[in-house]
């Protein structure tokens, strides 16, 4: 299949990549830009681990074709990193929310793009939020703890009008 | 979270203490032997922390296999059996081979030495040879330029079959079978001719007579469906067979140990001529601890085309590899007197296999002999049968072979207390074996044991005594205990070498090298080696490296399985660092004229403990003992003492100590759906010492989140052979709405010979939760569950039939 020369921000870095049309994002992240912090758990949108933001929205980036994404604005889990830690990283890793690390990715991901359209969310919500999401490890305990906790964080640091989730 | 510390536990008055036990003496010299009477003050231990490896995997750091890229690396895909049981009549893979971009073609007849995880299993080949016994089965494989031209590949490989009848329930590989329909060449002994595996009788004490005399009898036939373990990592290997004629396999293995010694034996090299290198381990649960055919497929395809190759499942791939929790088939009947004593027990076990030995032979021994405790149980009768079949290979699963009969035994307690008018909680309590104690038959050493102080504080928590029975129709609240071996005391291979050995290295960098074959699998392996080390040494944990992944750098160590790490790689890390800390102190003597003995060390210091203002620091002994010798090396070890006694299989579940549970679970049950929906969970679990209390915690929690999938959604579903839900939309893993609170209590009874008083916990807390969940469901609507998973459609059919019957 002929490929298409593609762009797109990635982590705030514009890119072009050449991808086949039944390319999907999640493959076209880790073999054409090397970002292989986002994973691949079931390839059929079942597990939650390729979650991705596109345009600001936690996305599964399995059930993503490259294609759809020409001019979109992508974040990875390498890209909350950039010159620091972010809180929920930081917090997924102190609280024991991250064991064999396979789903951590993308329940990070998933948890910044819920926690940029409500700074304090409820345990019940978080649940709802993250019941796509499939952990085997930690049973969950220590993951809430960890988005709640990164979240107190990120609520004292942030500036009183939040800023757009777009706007790294 | 709470934690319960056991106090019967006088320790001074230990046996232990007495030489009593083998390796007393090494303790005697350690300054942190429990035979102290005050508790020590630790570095490290029993410290909150993160995994070492945690940082790297939030931040997507971390490599796995899938995540690796190699110059001109090929990518592989392998042709699976569409067939359960059928002969191979022709395979054609010509057309396969003529593609563009395919660069290389294997099939059975490539390997076919046979190989398995145990000595006594070697059934199995990479690839099928003759004929295929199961859908999934890998008949040929193919690397390519990219994955799609190998995928497109494998549909012009042209295999021709002949089908023969499948045996797809247990109890039909029982019988005789014609020499063609045989599954495998070499069956049990003792039952030629038929499907059957592995045959275990035993029998020990006055059964017959126990159950003539007994008071209460309760009796069960159980049902447990099959089940996966779920990692969220595909299996994913890459093979080189590089220039130097070395093969090097990265793959995500819990016992890269046994991975190496099945390559040598299938590629027929030299061990030495063969790197295994465990790359990040994506969850493993014991179904990445069995030498894989993946895994030698990729080797094969590497050999002949002399290019890195990768292979990577899919999800429904996965599945089918297996070797996940046996569907099981358990009758057990339970003997107690008047006062409710457990006098006996009488169980029989048929287990399908599937289509390979794996880890098979163990299964069949804990089936029967892992049911000696949590309870004194003086009359035993057990028969088990592991059978072939033409399913997918079943294996080891976290709580290997202890969880389904635990279910069967837990409902019977149930049962037994209803019927003699006991609290279960009582009952339990009345039958709990004590510390410091041998089970009557198969002598397995009970150390440390706090589930007496385990269950009364999640009784006292849960509010049991205002509970159970009290409850509205609808909900009720259940118990379940539990033990588990802290890891196998007979290793698989029998050898002189010890089980984990750990090798140290310091150089005036004062970074300190921990080299080890323990597998981190996300629970937190490698961080326990460094908190030995660390603690030893009084260093900050920053200084420790830990190098677990080469087989070329690391010495043997059995790996991750049977919840040995903690228990036996720690001890030889602790040995390890005992020796660097014995030349330490040796060097802060001579820079301070003090004896060595007198040193403690702490905080990155060697404080002389009787002029506390004479101290060197960690980095000046170390340059000090480094003076004419260079780096500091070490290496430790550990083997477990003497264990057991004489008859054939008295080493099944042998192990140098034990850890206990004792669960409690309040459930809702719809009486008019059957859904069952836990509300709370309290879970007491004795690890000895936690070590790091939120790893503890971490698997607990992720124990019973497994457990619960298995006693409410989780099972693999077959029809002629072929599983019907091999992804996890189709196979129900708990999600967040499925998964209850819980209040995790840590008991720590301090083991005599644990690191640091330490035992196993990240197994032996998953098996009480299935049967704390179906007692609930007793307490709830009255019904008794014998088939697991208990679904709703299950629930329901009780309850009707608890109707049709009540009317």
């Amino acid at each position: 299949m002929a490929k298409k020369l593609l762009k797109m921000m990635v982590n705030g870095r514009a890119v072009e990549i050449a991808c086949a049309p039944n390319q999907t994002l999640a493959v076209a992240l880790r073999d054409e830009l090397n970002l292989t912090g986002t994973k691949i758990g079931c390839d059929m949108g079942t597990c939650g681990c390729c979650t991705v933001e596109i345009n600001g929205k936690a996305k599964l980036s399995c059930l993503t074709l490259a294609h759809e994404c020409e001019g979109a604005s992508i974040t990875t889990i390498e890209g909350l990193n950039q010159y620091q830690m972010h809180p929920l990283q930081k917090a997924f890793a102190e609280c024991g929310g991250s064991q064999c690390g396979y789903c951590t990715a993308g329940f990070v991901m998933k948890s910044h793009a819920l926690l940029a359209e409500c700074p304090n969310p409820t345990r019940e919500q978080l649940k709802e939020e993250l019941a796509g999401n499939l952990c085997r490890c930690t049973g969950f305990v220590k993951i809430y703890e960890a988005v709640e906790r990164a979240a107190s964080e990120l609520r004292e640091k942030a500036p009183v009008e939040p800023a757009p989730a777009t706007a790294r | 979270m709470p934690i319960v510390r056991t106090s019967r536990l006088s320790r001074n008055d230990h046996q232990l203490n007495k030489g009593v036990w083998t390796g007393a003496e090494n303790r005697a010299a350690n300054p942190f032997a429990n035979g102290d009477s005050a508790e020590p003050e630790f570095n490290v231990i029993g410290k909150r922390m993160p995994l070492k490896d945690a940082y790297k995997k939030v931040t997507g750091e971390g490599v796995y296999a899938d995540d690796l890229k190699f110059p001109g690396m090929l990518y592989a895909r392998i042709l699976k059996s569409t067939k359960a049981h059928a002969k191979i009549k022709r395979i054609d893979t010509s057309r396969a081979e003529a593609l563009a971009g395919v660069r290389a073609v294997v099939t059975g007849k490539d390997a076919p030495i046979k190989f398995g995880v145990l000595p006594v299993s070697q059934d199995e080949t990479a690839m099928a040879v003759d004929k295929v016994i199961f859908v999934g089965e890998p008949v040929a494989a193919v690397a390519a330029d990219s994955e799609a031209i190998a995928e497109q590949a494998l549909w012009l490989i042209e295999v021709e079959y002949e089908d023969l009848p499948a045996f797809l329930k247990p109890e039909e590989s029982l019988k005789q079978v014609a020499p063609e329909l045989a599954l495998k060449d070499k069956v049990e002994k003792a039952l030629p001719g038929t499907n059957v595996h592995k045959a275990v009788d035993q029998e020990f004490g006055d059964p017959t007579a126990a159950f003539k005399a007994a008071r209460a009898t309760p009796s069960g036939s159980f049902w447990f469906d099959g089940i996966n373990h779920g990692f969220t990592e595909p299996h994913s290997v890459v093979a080189h067979w590089d220039a130097d004629e070395r093969v090097v396999l990265y793959t995500p293995q819990q016992v890269p140990h046994y991975t190496h010694r099945a390559l040598a034996k299938v590629l027929e090299l030299p061990m030495h001529r063969i790197n295994v290198v465990r790359t990040m381990v994506g969850g493993g649960f014991g179904g990445k601890s069995d030498p894989f055919p993946h895994e030698i497929i990729a080797c094969l395809l590497s050999k002949k085309t002399r290019r890195a190759v990768k292979l990577t499942m899919d999800r429904e791939e996965v599945f089918l590899v297996n070797r996940g929790r046996h569907p099981s088939d358990i009758k057990m009947a339970l003997a107690f007197d008047a006062q409710g004593k457990l006098i006996g027990m009488d169980s029989n076990a048929l287990i399908d296999g599937g289509s390979a030995g794996s880890f098979g032979v163990v299964s069949t021994y804990y089936n029967g002999v892992l049911s000696n405790g949590p309870y004194y149980l003086p009359a035993f009768r057990y028969k088990g049968r592991r059978v072939y079949s033409n399913h997918p290979a079943s294996g080891a699963m976290r709580g290997h072979g202890s969880v389904n009969p635990r279910f069967a035994m837990e409902t019977l307690m149930d049962m037994a207390a209803v019927e003699l008018g006991v609290d279960p909680c009582e009952l339990r309590l009345r039958n709990f074996l004590p510390e410091m104690c041998f089970t009557p038959y198969h002598k397995f050493r009970i150390t440390s044991n706090g589930i007496r102080e385990g269950l009364a504080e999640v009784m006292r928590l849960s509010d049991w005594k205002n509970k159970w029975g009290k409850l509205p129709y609808g909900r009720g609240i259940g118990v379940g205990c539990a033990f588990y071996i802290s890891g196998s005391a007979l290793p698989i291979h029998w050898n002189k070498l010890p089980q984990s050995t750990v090798h140290l290295k310091i150089d005036m960098d004062g970074g300190i090298t921990v080299h080890s074959l323990a597998a981190e699998i996300g629970q937190g392996s490698d961080t326990v080696l460094a908190q030995m080390v660390a603690e030893v040494l009084g260093v900050n944990m920053d200084r420790i490296h830990v190098r677990s992944q080469e087989t070329d750098l690391a010495p043997i160590d059995l790996g991750s399985y049977s919840s040995r790490v903690t228990f036996m790689a720690g001890n030889a890390a602790r040995d390890a660092a005992e020796k660097i800390r014995h030349d330490l102190a040796q060097a802060a003597a001579k820079l301070t004229g003090q004896p060595a003995q007198y040193f403690d060390f702490k905080d990155e210091r060697l404080v002389c403990r009787s002029k506390p203002s004479v101290a060197v620091t960690f980095m000046e002994a170390l340059h000090e003992a480094q003076a004419d010798r260079g780096a500091l090396i070490a290496s430790g070890c550990y083997q477990s003492p003497p264990l057991g006694t004489e008859f054939k299989g008295s080493n099944a579940g042998l192990s140098p100590s034990y850890s206990f549970s004792a669960y409690i679970c309040e459930v809702d049950v719809d009486p008019e759906t059957g859904f069952v929906q836990p509300r709370h969970i309290w879970a007491a679990h004795d690890c000895g010492r936690a070590l790091n209390p939120m790893a503890v915690e971490g698997q607990l929690e992720g124990s019973i989140h497994m457990g619960l999938g298995q006693a409410l959604t989780e099972q693999m579903r077959y029809r002629g052979g072929q599983l019907l839900n091999g992804n996890f939309l189709d196979y129900k893993i708990p999600t967040p709405f499925e998964t209850p609170e819980m209040d995790i209590v840590i008991v720590e009874s301090i083991d005599p010979e644990g690191p640091f008083g330490a035992k196993e916990c990240g197994e032996g807390g998953l098996a009480p939760i299935i049967p704390a969940v179906g007692n609930a469901i007793y307490d709830a609507v009255g019904v008794r569950m014998f088939e697991v998973p208990m679904t709703p459609d299950r629930v329901l059919r009780a309850i009707e039939e608890k109707k049709r019957v009540g009317k």
